[in-house]
């Protein structure tokens, strides 16, 4: 009973997939999982956005949108038709092809990522023997979408916004890097699916899952700071802070091509948090030993909403960081931490196992974090020593 | 048939990149161009080279153009030509070389090879490659981008010093 | 016309394309895209080779690729940091003023 109702959908596929010809098989059944995929994540979205406002919205001591539907859950039906009907207005000076087309790359940079993500147990769309890899390079083609957006609008503010994001998304993309080297040393490969059957195994009732050691917990933080600061989310999102910079590199934008963005940049976020489980807290493996008779697929969800919410939660809660604030966390203390850790898994990886490598794997950890986090906030520099006599 | 349409996008994406006159459209028929490559790489079954040209080529050297280009703009649009004075002599070069190329390659043994299998990689094997046999390159590469992170930033960094 | 020709014929053209920007174009970051373009033909031409080629499963051409990416990228990093350099002196970035030895 639970073999079935973990394998639904594959079997689903399988048998849908089985009435054409044997030559066109592997392409409709390939169709059917990027429709499946294409569907559940923009129903998420839709999700999301209305979640987000309420959730906000009861951080801040107010209602959330609570007038469309019962308790403003149809809200999305109504966001999506005002955005669709809206006037789309093209500044006069901006640059026609590059301004259409820097929504659509986003988009779809956006939802390539969900490709190497499994979702479930034998439920990935393409299982590359360099999954991992593949992920990166398809978000670093995020950014250039984000440089042609807010360069074809024409407009200085525009172009300062993009310069911000992409300085950004350039910076936390080294300790973002870093902390998943340490998960590719652990398990031996760069592909996803074999980092989730290492997660998969359990020790009495407590999964294997890497977020359980030291430097999997640090590179669990690490992960998700950057991650953050990659989707371009609070308290990172100077970029396109309504306060600061109106809607930084998407001002000119409206009506649906505007919709377009929102909608990659929540994908975006949905796909690296995604990785994030797949990578540290074992993709679609169940956390207690005992409650493997769930489906894998629940399993993944489950802790796709719990990282979302734990999004919204920290957006509601922190203020917005500074650009050269936001620079400095991400080169003195991120990048030199991620270093530490790759070094902690390492350790890790040659001693054998007890509690001896616990003890000193934690405490290199907490020792680096702790001088780390001094010397950010102290201002520590490397300078020359300047020499004062007494006069 | 794939590899020909990746061909022509790639050839369509160079030459407009060398003769935009604007900057920033030159940059980004640059990114088609290595689009197109990375493309042409999975295709002959080089993954991890395919996806590392687009992270890297992509990802970090274009956009590291694109800065420099907005970093140097000129304010005043000038109506110069956008070739130097000498282009007679260049075409004439251009071509020079690529009918030697073409005629080197023609007269090689490679119009006669036998058709190989695809070869089946797997980055482990990659990844054993570099330790085991190419260790001492993978050491020197990473002192030489060391070196050069640290002379960008020396060469391209604002001289504060002079303002007494 | 063999794959291995036509890879062959694709990595001439694209160097005959990035020598002819470099040669011609006044602006000097024009010249380094022709050269980058111009590196990403060498590596086009030895993919090529490694998979057409003998002895596929040593790995020397995919190797010898992914040091070449590594080098590009730092050397269009010094590059670019020359020409901004050079910008804040001369406030142009056209190689045809830029030719006395005088700072």
């Amino acid at each position: 009973m639970g073999e079935t109702a973990d394998q639904i959908f594959v079997t689903l596929q399988h048998s849908i997939a089985g009435y054409a010809p044997a030559g066109l098989r592997p392409v409709l059944s390939t169709m059917l999982a990027v429709i499946a995929i294409l569907g559940v994540f923009a129903l998420l979205f839709a999700m999301t956005t209305v979640l987000e406002r309420k959730g906000l919205g009861r951080i801040q001591n107010r209602y959330g949108p609570n007038r469309v539907g019962p308790f403003g859950l149809l809200q999305p039906i109504a966001d999506g038709i005002k955005s669709l009907t809206k006037e789309d207005i093209v500044p006069q000076a901006a640059d026609k092809a590059v301004h259409l087309l820097a929504p659509i790359s986003l988009v779809l940079a956006a939802f390539t990522l969900f490709a190497v993500l499994p979702l479930g147990r034998n439920m990935v769309l393409v299982n590359l023997d360099a999954g991992v890899l593949f992920f990166f390079a398809v978000s670093s083609v995020m950014e250039v979408a984000i440089f042609m957006a807010g360069w074809s609008s024409r407009n200085k503010y525009s172009l300062l916004g993009a310069m911000r994001a992409i300085a950004q998304m350039i910076s936390y993309e080294v300790p973002l890097i870093l902390a998943s080297v340490t998960v590719i040393m652990a398990a031996g490969s760069l592909s996803t699916v074999e980092i989730v059957a290492r997660q998969s195994g359990y020790s009495g009732i407590l999964p294997h899952w890497f977020v359980f050691t030291p430097w999997g917990f640090a590179g669990f933080f690490l992960f998700m700071v950057a991650a953050t600061a990659e989707s371009n989310r609070s308290p990172f999102d100077l970029p396109e802070g309504e306060s600061e910079i109106i809607a930084g590199y998407f001002t000119e934008y409206s009506g649906f091509k505007f919709a377009l963005f929102f909608l990659g940049e929540y994908i975006g976020m949905f796909a690296i948090s995604g990785l994030g489980i797949t990578l540290f807290l074992g993709g679609w493996s169940a956390p207690l030993s005992f409650l493997t008779w769930i489906p894998s697929y629940l399993w993944f969800f489950a802790k796709l909403l719990a990282v979302i919410a734990m999004f919204i939660w920290i957006r509601g809660t922190l203020p917005r960081l500074r650009m050269d604030q936001l620079m400095n966390f991400a080169w003195r203390f991120m990048l030199p931490m991620a270093l530490i850790n790759l070094v902690t898994a390492g350790i890790w990886h040659f001693f054998e196992h007890g509690v001896l490598r616990w003890i000193v794997c934690s405490v290199v950890v907490v020792v680096s974090y702790v001088l780390l986090g001094r010397g950010l906030t102290q201002g520590w520099k490397l300078e020359r020593r300047i020499y004062r006599f007494a006069e | 048939m794939l590899f020909t349409t990746f061909a022509i996008v790639t050839v369509a994406g160079a030459v407009a990149a060398m003769s935009f006159r604007h900057l920033v459209h030159s940059v980004l028929s640059l990114i088609v161009a290595f689009a197109g490559l990375a493309a042409i790489y999975l295709l002959l079954g080089a993954q991890f080279v395919g996806l590392a040209q687009v992270l890297i080529y992509i990802g970090a050297v274009a956009i590291l153009v694109v800065f420099a280009i907005l970093l140097t703009r000129n304010t005043r649009e000038i109506q110069r030509s956008i070739a130097v004075s000498s282009w007679r002599q260049s075409v004439a070069v251009v071509f020079a070389v690529f009918g030697v190329l073409a005629w080197a390659i023609y007269g090689s043994g490679a119009i006669s090879h036998v058709m190989r299998p695809q070869p089946e990689v797997a980055i482990q094997q990659i990844g054993d490659a570099l330790i085991l046999r190419f260790a001492l390159p993978l050491e020197i590469i990473g002192l030489l981008l060391t070196v050069a992170l640290i002379g960008a930033v020396t060469i391209a960094m604002q001289e504060k010093k002079e303002k007494r | 016309m063999t794959q291995l020709t036509s890879c062959l014929l694709l990595s001439a053209l694209l160097f005959a394309i990035g020598l002819a920007g470099a040669l011609m174009r006044r602006n000097a970051i024009l010249v380094l895209i022709g050269i980058e373009l111009m590196l990403n033909s060498a590596n086009l031409n030895f993919i090529a080779f490694w998979r057409y080629g003998p002895h596929p499963e040593a790995l020397t051409g995919m190797i010898f690729v992914i040091f070449s990416i590594g080098v590009a990228a730092a050397e269009a990093a010094v590059g670019l940091a020359l020409i901004i350099s050079l910008y804040r002196h001369i406030r142009t970035t056209d190689i045809e003023e830029v030719n006395s030895m005088r700072g």
